[in-house]
């Protein structure tokens, strides 16, 4: 599994992107970059590669589920992989997240196995595909 | 307000705290609040719209928060500050939403609004329904926390 992927991780609370940064370090995830909503994180993705994508459903700007439409629609940005992160699990939102084409879900709160488990199933369908 | 409203918080509250904080809190018995001066220092207050509505704050002393949120990000913070409130509101968004699938189970369906955060020694909590509200008191090895909760029926 390579750990030297550069993840992007998108979060309106700066203090929840530190906590993600936190669990990725702790699974051995160092090649982070931050954007605290969907039009940096757009920016990000624009000027440099950026391997997976870590988003927050709720933010000002543009929403999680607004980027992942964005991401999927663009030919440069298509596939790149994208793991949606909420306090939200209600299932009209798992259907909206999965019919925009999101590669997985992970609900708040998540211990960082568990988060390091959802991006190496991710990356794993990638390689395979 | 039905009883059937504390569990899902108490439960989400330690769900949220072991695993993002590694701290596991110890709840006390729930009381009955009637006016509106928090229990803390520092509270996260949020909105629930749905089939029922109503409003649910945490109350954390400040040794408290600052082990939690220390926790949480991986370095030690001695004062409250900036990335405190984040946190909080970020704690109270996790609780409201852990606790909101524990009641999507039971039937009940609520929405949340944004988070906001109040800080200062006897601050107030307004409640969206005005209170009384169900205080379920916490105990950590570093210090207390409330959960306050005040749910009623669509209006």
């Amino acid at each position: 599994m390579d750990k030297n992927i550069k993840v992007l991780i998108v979060d309106d609370f700066a203090t929840m992107r530190k906590v993600i940064r936190n669990l990725l370090k702790q699974g051995g995830y160092e090649n982070i970059v931050e954007a605290e909503d969907g039009v940096v994180a757009l920016k990000e993705l624009k000027s440099q590669k950026v391997d997976f994508v870590i988003s927050d459903w709720n933010m000002p700007n543009m929403t999680g589920i607004e980027l992942l439409k964005t991401v999927r629609a663009d030919g440069d940005l298509a596939k790149t992989p994208f793991l949606m992160v909420t306090a939200e699990s209600l299932q009209d939102n798992v259907v909206q997240a999965v019919k925009a084409g999101v590669d997985n879900y992970i609900v708040k709160p998540f211990t960082a196995e568990v988060l390091s488990e959802k991006i190496a199933q991710i990356i794993e369908k990638y390689k395979a595909s | 307000m039905d009883v059937r409203y504390i569990n899902p918080f108490l439960e989400g509250t330690i769900s949220v705290l072991k695993t993002m904080a590694f701290i596991e809190p110890r709840p006390g018995k729930p009381f009955l609040k009637k006016d509106s001066t928090a229990k803390g220092d520092i509270s996260g207050i949020i909105g629930l719209t749905g089939t029922a509505s109503g409003s649910l704050a945490l109350s954390f002393s400040e040794k408290c928060i600052l082990k939690i949120v220390s926790n949480m990000l991986g370095e030690e913070i001695t004062i409250i500050n900036g990335d405190i409130k984040d946190a909080v509101g970020e704690i109270t968004n996790m609780v409201s939403g852990d606790a909101r699938r524990r009641l999507e189970a039971e039937g009940i369906n609520l929405q949340a609004a944004i988070p906001t955060v109040v800080s200062g020694k006897e601050h107030s909590i307004c409640h969206v329904l005005g209170g009384p509200s169900i205080v379920i008191p916490f105990e950590t090895e570093h210090g207390h926390f409330v959960v306050d909760v005040c749910m009623g029926k669509e209006q």
